[in-house]
């Protein structure tokens, strides 16, 4: 996975930086919840591992690892590590189909 | 300790204000009480004031990191109402209205509950319905609602752009007319100060650190003055759920923490009489008894524990105010500030005993908060005295989202950043 | 304080234009001034003293500053629709024909009656609403409403200036901008900032908050490069604004400071003129995204609080000093300066340069330097040291000032050493850096005991501070410090160093700290707030009642919570509770700063949007729609058709008209916006069959199938049909209101849940316009207009999707029913969109068409009982509404396995049926559904979802969701609408009420 690293300290909040875009303000982009609640996978039908994934959260008070979507420009979706107590974004990468065209392994 | 009345303001005057004594003690914490109450805010000094005023539970200390109100009550738009389509919130909201009208009474402290109206605007022939199904629903639970058309809304707030050509034209509204506001603040000195001369312990700047246990049983908290050990340990710590409960080892919840942003205007001399809100967006909005424009709008979607928002909101907030109200656009913002919502799945709140033994919860009030102080407090203390909810929080179980007995007002799910 | 125009002479009065003349009205007074006054300045000349009243008290109020930090000067400019309340007089620029009145005063703002108010005197402290009005001392309701009687009086009372009551015919505009560094404040730190930068090539942004950038060097008696600094700054921003890579905006405040370097800023492009011109916008909102931010926003001269302090007549030291140099006003007949520090010497040096007479300057310190003595010295006044004035006198204005020893270092008030005529007191107690902004981040201050004021904290994002703002004072380390905090932002912007350029200064070095003195206190009434009227003696009141915390101070009291904020109050107030508390000042803490730094306009946050709340969504045939008369109403964004109303129709004889026709012949409608989402790639079909709770697997090309999607919680989230156009394409439908909703959820799920699938998704909702054509004779109406498609059952069967043209539009077919007609949707790229309507129009004129709008569409599906979005409402799953059979138990999909949870199964949820009203009369919408009469309804058992009155069965009907209604069809019950006053008798029935079987639809 290649990681688009923050362009300087300073990308906080207001502005994220999609990995097909470059910077943009985030109202241009929706808040999409924790990135680390993974569905379950389709063989797996137990209502408890369903539970976790759609109710449970870490709610972390510092590093929260998150997706957005980049709604009103490519739609791309990313997972953004933000810490919530700063705004401060250390990371963000790209997920779907289509991180293979940033040279990512997907 | 006096009690205060007209007649106490003027026997101190004339003594040159020399003999007011505190409003609440500051006492050293003793090594154990009954009850420990997390969080020194509205809904954990209500609840030591009804542990002591109605179960008669008064060796209770309420912990607090910061100053006391430091957190939503002394943060939010003070909007009081029960205007809720679903029963389970309809009811409560309800008991809460009833301990309102007394508040000022049962504490000797005016928390200035002014009923003025909470006015719900609607924008199309379909959202008529919807008001009119919540505003039945508020009948057949014995609360007043009256639906109105647009000549009754323009007749209660004159400066509403009620003309045909608005961008989402006014149709009509719902008012719950006995509903309103109240002085945040105040809610917050009067529990404190009327629950410390019921022998409650305040310890303010007391920083719980962790959660002392026996056997997976919580027996009391390690703080920065040192052990606290008690019987049942009651969390009631809004935004800061997440933390502290962390700090009892549970480290999932049914809840996410954003900001919500308020904002207040200059002062200017009476302009709206009720709380207004707008039902083509999320805007609400009402005058403050000094004459400033107390509003809100939605959260800031992404999760954050930052006292503080963005501007996005501010342009929503703001545009949203001005469509409704176009002779306010020359007024001017005066502040803004934020506070930690912890917003749970269903939108709804959780009162429960719980989740460790020992330990009982009081969490995920998104929005509402405020309103809900007295009956949160009430029921809290009913829970935490008989370790089992009254029957007005059975619903608000931590349970109910994995048992798929969601209380979902609004119908948005499990997506917090929605509600 | 009577204030006046002083003799001109060089130096004096260097932003007003002299040879002008400005008329203006103050409370229906004429007055003139001159071009470069303010209002403050041109009422100070005419001798205007009382301009305002405080808050609480209604005490008489003066001018106290000169700048945006006043908390006195209020006024209500302009009348009408564009009054403006609250403005500051201070900052208002003078224009011809200017209306001011002053306000919350009655009758006259020199007779003020509600002054009533002082009289219960001590009782009327901190608290007091709280300790009182709670009503009779018996239970019940009449606490609230004793305490609602007494609020309505005591809101009246309260309030500053009234607001307008019609709408605002201003305009507002927004630019979004971009730069390098963000320089906030054009003052000698700004300055030497902003051009440092620019000569390393950055992209610049500066603002300043007034209208003639320049700061303190604007009165500033010091030579830069040799000229006066006014003259040198008018120079160097000239050389700015010719720099293309320069915006120099003046009358801009920087108003608030948010994550990653975005500053909102507002100009006021049209406030300094009696109404903005032709097309022009009133204020610009300015946002602001740089790389980095040079915060310069220099210092803010604080008061000592002493007894009598309020009296109009008593002002900061600094501002009176500018209203003489800049405006060649004096601020009174005989000026006595009070200070703790040296700038109130060279005040009273520069004012009696000019020829103000300053009587006394007293300082509370026992040594000052000589070169600062000497500067007394010129002033001619009468020097007292180690003293303090305790208190004034004056009947509403000042009239002396009575002067006492003081001890620094005690805070002991001595003997009385004189009483002194003066009609203004000039009082320093020292600067408070404008951290304001960076405080609004959330950084913690940090207290300077050397400076006696706290200063901003270390900076967490990219912001250098730099001037006064930054504790450093004097021009000298302005320049340096401007040029400093310059480099370190072109170093964040990736640019290089640039060239130093820093003016040969000449002029006075001198110490801006103060002796630690906040309050002479002496007893008496002294104010700390100005505006909200809280006294020193509140401040300790807060003390003894426990309220010490700085946040329960401001809270209990209302310190530094009036529009001023508190910018010249807060750290009196502070250092009162330290005293009282017994603990040195940055212990007892600081309040954080809030956005706006002043008071914003909000129409000037909203910007554009002003007006213009949010884009409207038109479909391509809504021009025609309009013609036709139809109704349009607001459906989300969109405006849509609620009924074509013939002349002298009610929208419900016309709805049931146009639903009638449909029933019985046929009628066409707009459903071009539903949601529409192409999907292609190998694996499609596949994805659609984990999305939708029904098999989509084995769909057939040229087949249509409706579809139920769930959240994964199990409750129904959107339905739709989904045509397969071929082997790998095929086209989404989802409802109106859900289009946005759903296609975040399908693409949630193909790049996060199932990445591996080989799916794409786009938004074509707007691509394609949409008709509807329903009614026993729609195939007849397909028929006379399409001429290369069978669209006979054999050749377009239900459910079945054909590539067609109509006129000429290459369109696609699907028969599909939502009526539970015989019906067509017909699709067209939307360019096309009319022009298919009026094919369809014209071929359908023979079988009477009608176009028919969103009452009569809704009306025939609940007849039919299909589902739509109020029984969608995100608490209903399929198996509530019947749909079970549209669960397959074969697959797992979104929502599959919560679905099986218990609660989702009992018995009594709420279930769909429908009601019919038994005797003829009408059930609306809202109405819940109950066991009792009207008296005595009883509980809710479930409530209506959609209601009409059906053309078909001849009476109100409604879809409802009722607790166990599957088993209670044929159940006499009541609905009930308690707020419209209804109360019907209805039956419980089988939600398909029209045509159960289909027939009609398939035939």
């Amino acid at each position: 996975m290649k990681r688009v690293a923050a362009p300087h300290l300073g990308t906080i909040k207001m502005r994220l930086t999609c990995p097909f875009c470059g910077e943009r303000d985030h109202q241009e982009f929706t808040y999409r919840g924790d990135a680390s609640a993974t569905r379950p996978p389709m063989d797996n039908g137990s209502i408890e591992d369903h539970n976790t994934y759609v109710f449970d959260r870490t709610n972390p008070d510092g590093e929260h690892r998150e997706l957005w979507n980049h709604t009103s420009g490519c739609r791309m979706h990313m997972v953004v590590t933000r810490n919530t107590t700063t705004h401060k974004i250390s990371n963000c990468e790209p997920v779907g189909p289509w991180t293979k065209a940033l040279g990512g392994k997907s | 300790m006096t009690r205060y009345s007209a007649w106490s303001i003027l026997k101190n005057a004339l003594k040159g204000n020399r003999d007011w004594t505190p409003a609440w003690r500051k006492p050293e914490p003793k090594s154990s009480y009954d009850v420990i109450i997390i969080g020194g805010g509205g809904h954990g000094l209500s609840t030591a004031f009804y542990l002591a005023s109605v179960h008669g539970i008064t060796n209770v200390a309420v912990i607090e990191k910061g100053y006391l109100g430091s957190g939503n009550i002394g943060r939010n738009t003070t909007i009081v109402r029960s205007n809720y389509r679903l029963t389970p919130n309809s009811q409560f909201y309800e008991k809460s209205m009833e301990l309102w009208r007394e508040l000022s009474h049962n504490l000797n402290y005016n928390v200035m509950f002014s009923p003025r109206g909470v006015l719900n605007l609607a924008h199309t022939p379909g959202q008529m319905d919807t008001y009119a199904e919540r505003g039945n629903q508020m009948r057949l639970m014995g609360v007043k609602s009256e639906l109105l058309d647009r000549d009754q809304v323009a007749k209660l707030n004159p400066g509403l752009d009620v003309s045909g050509s608005a961008r989402f034209p006014i149709e009509g509204g719902l008012l719950q007319p006995d509903a309103g506001n109240a002085r945040h603040d105040a809610v917050a000195w009067g529990y404190a100060r009327a629950a410390d001369q019921l022998g409650v312990d305040i310890l303010e700047n007391t920083e719980v650190t962790g959660f002392l246990k026996e056997g997976g049983r919580i027996v009391g908290v390690e703080t920065n003055r040192g052990e606290i050990r008690a019987a049942k340990t009651g969390v009631a710590v809004a935004g800061s759920t997440g933390r502290v409960m962390k700090l009892a080892g549970v480290d999932k919840l049914p809840i996410e923490s954003t900001v919500l942003q308020a904002f207040v205007s200059e002062s200017i001399k009476p302009i709206i009489p009720t709380v207004t809100t707008f039902g083509a967006g999320h805007l609400y909005v009402s005058q403050s008894d000094k004459g400033g424009l107390v509003f809100g709008g939605n959260i800031d979607y992404y999760n954050s524990y930052a006292q503080r928002g963005n501007l996005p909101v501010w342009e929503e907030v703001t545009s949203e105010l001005v469509a409704m109200f176009p002779n306010f656009a020359r007024l001017r913002l005066l502040r803004s500030w934020g506070g930690i919502m912890d917003m749970s799945m269903d939108g709804s709140p959780i009162i429960t005993t719980g989740p460790l033994d020992g330990m009982y919860l009081n969490a995920g009030w998104c929005y509402g908060g405020f309103k809900a102080t007295p009956a949160s407090g009430w029921c809290f203390a009913h829970t935490i005295a008989n370790d089992k909810p009254h029957a007005l929080n059975k619903d608000f179980t931590l349970d109910r989202f994995k048992e798929g007995r969601m209380i979902d007002e609004t119908g948005r799910g499990p997506t917090p950043w929605y509600h | 304080m009577s204030g006046f125009r002083l003799n001109l002479r060089e130096g004096l009065g260097r932003a007003v234009d002299h040879d002008s003349k400005i008329n203006f009205t103050f409370d229906g007074k004429n007055y003139s001034g001159r071009v470069g006054d303010t209002l403050a300045s041109a009422l100070m000349a005419n001798g205007v003293s009382i301009v305002a009243r405080s808050f609480k008290y209604h005490r008489p109020r003066g001018i106290f500053s000169a700048g945006s930090e006043e908390p006195n000067a209020l006024v209500t400019v302009h009348s009408g629709a564009r009054t403006e309340p609250n403005i500051r007089a201070t900052e208002l620029e003078l224009y011809e024909g200017l209306e001011a009145k002053s306000q919350n005063r009655w009758p006259s703002v020199n007779f003020d009656v509600m002054a009533v108010n002082q009289l219960p005197g001590k009782a009327f402290s901190a608290g007091f609403y709280y300790k009182t009005f709670m009503g009779p001392s018996r239970p019940g309701h009449k606490a609230t409403q004793f305490w609602w009687f007494c609020e309505q009086l005591i809101r009246r009372a309260a309030g500053l200036g009234k607001g307008a009551s019609q709408a605002d015919p201003d305009k507002y505009g927004r630019m979004n901008a971009f730069c390098d560094v963000l320089v906030v404040g054009a003052g000698a730190a700004g300055i030497s900032a902003a051009e440092r930068a620019a000569s390393a090539g950055a992209k610049v942004i500066l603002c300043d908050e007034s209208a003639v950038a320049g700061g303190a060097l604007l009165s500033s008696s010091e030579l830069l490069d040799g000229a006066l600094a006014h003259d040198w700054v008018a120079d160097r921003l000239a050389e700015l604004a010719e720099n293309e890579n320069v915006t120099v905006l003046t009358r801009t405040t920087v108003q608030s400071m948010f994550d990653d370097n975005t500053y909102l800023a507002i100009e006021r492009l049209a406030d300094h003129v009696k109404t903005p011109g032709k097309h022009q916008v009133r204020q610009r909102a300015w946002n602001i995204r740089c790389k980095s931010a040079v915060i310069a926003t220099g210092a803010i001269e604080r008061p000592i609080v002493f007894a009598g302090n309020d009296r109009p007549g008593v002002m900061l030291a600094d501002s009176a000093r500018r209203y003489v140099v800049e405006y060649g006003v004096s601020p009174g007949r005989a000026v006595c300066v009070f200070t703790n520090n040296d700038t109130g010497w060279l005040a009273a040096r520069d004012m009696a340069k000019y020829g103000v007479i300053v009587e006394a300057i007293v300082d509370v310190r026992k040594d000052v330097p000589d070169a600062i003595r000497a500067a007394g010295e010129e002033s001619r006044a009468e020097i007292f040291l180690g003293a303090a004035i305790t208190a004034t006198s004056g009947l509403q204005t000042l009239s002396g000032a009575q002067i006492s020893e003081f001890s620094e270092t005690t805070g002991e008030v001595g003997r009385k050493l004189k009483k002194i005529g003066c009609d203004c007191i000039a009082v320093s107690g020292g600067w408070s850096p404008a951290f304001h902004l960076t405080s609004q981040q959330g950084e913690k201050p940090v207290w300077d005991a050397e400076l006696q004021a706290f200063l901003p904290g270390e900076a967490t994002s990219s912001w250098h501070v730099a001037g006064a703002m930054a504790g450093k004072f004097g021009l000298r380390h302005a320049f340096r410090s401007g040029e400093e905090a310059a480099v370190k932002a072109l170093a964040e912007a990736g640019l290089g160093e640039g060239e130093s350029d820093v003016p040969r200064i000449e002029g006075d070095e001198i110490d801006y700290a103060p002796a630690p003195v906040f309050e002479i206190n002496t007893g008496g009434k002294a104010f700390v707030d100005l505006q909200h009227d809280v006294t020193a003696e509140d401040v300790r009141l807060a003390h003894r009642e426990g309220l010490v915390s700085v946040e329960h101070l401001k809270r209990y009291t209302t310190l530094g919570m009036a529009t001023d904020q508190g910018k010249t109050s807060n750290m009196s107030g502070l250092a009162i509770m330290a005293e009282a508390r017994g603990k040195p000042i940055p212990d007892v803490g600081t309040t954080r700063f809030r956005p706006p730094y002043t008071p914003t306009a909000l129409g000037a946050i909203a910007g554009d949007a002003y007006g213009h709340l949010a884009s409207e969504r038109l479909t391509p045939m809504h021009d025609w729609h309009v013609a036709e008369g139809a109704n349009m109403y607001a459906n989300g964004p969109w405006l849509r058709p609620e009924s074509y109303n013939r002349s002298g129709e009610s929208v419900e004889q016309a709805y049931i008209r146009e639903a009638a026709t449909v029933r019985k012949g046929v009628g066409l409608v707009d459903v071009s916006t539903l949601g529409k989402i192409d999907v292609q790639g190998p694996d499609a079909a596949e994805f659609l069959n984990r999305i939708y709770s029904n098999g989509f697997a084995k769909l057939p090309v040229g087949k249509a199938r409706y579809g139920l999607m769930l959240r994964e919680d199990g409750m129904l989230f959107d339905d739709g049909t989904t045509w397969r156009l071929d082997e790998n394409r095929y086209l989404m439908t989802t409802t109106t209101a859900g289009a946005g909703q759903v296609m975040e959820h399908l693409e949630y799920h193909r790049d996060v849940v199932w990445p591996d699938l080989k799916v794409a998704l786009a938004s074509v909702s707007d691509e394609w316009a949409g008709v509807a054509v329903a009614g026993p004779k729609s195939r007849n109406v397909l028929k006379a207009c399409v001429n290369d498609c069978d669209v006979s059952n054999e050749g377009l069967p239900f459910m079945g999707v054909r590539q067609a043209t109509i006129a000429g539009i290459p369109v696609w077919i699907a028969r599909l029913s939502f009526s539970g007609e015989m019906a067509y949707e017909v699709y067209c790229g939307a360019g096309w969109g009319q022009a298919l309507w009026d094919a369809l129009m014209k071929a359908g004129k023979r079988f009477q068409i009608v176009p028919y709008g969103l009452e009569a569409l809704s009306t025939l599906r609940i007849e039919k009982g299909h589902v739509a979005g109020p029984e969608l409402n995100g608490r209903t799953t399929p198996l509530d509404l019947g749909l079970g059979g549209m669960v397959s138990s074969k697959k797992n999909f979104v929502g599959a396995t919560l679905l099986k949870r218990d609660a989702f199964h009992e018995e009594s949820r709420l279930q769909l049926v429908a009601i019919k009203s038994i005797d003829g009369q009408r059930i609306r919408g809202g109405s819940h559904l109950v066991k009792g009469n009207k008296d005595q309804p009883g509980q809710t058992e479930g409530n209506t979802t959609s209601t009409c009155f059906s053309p078909e069965l001849n009476c109100y009907i409604s879809l409802a969701l009722l607790e166990g209604g599957n088993a209670r069809h044929g159940e006499k019950m009541f609905a009930t609408n308690p707020v419209r006053n209804m109360h019907v008798a209805v039956e419980v029935v089988s939600p398909h009420m029209v045509d159960p079987d289909g027939g009609r639809m398939h035939g």
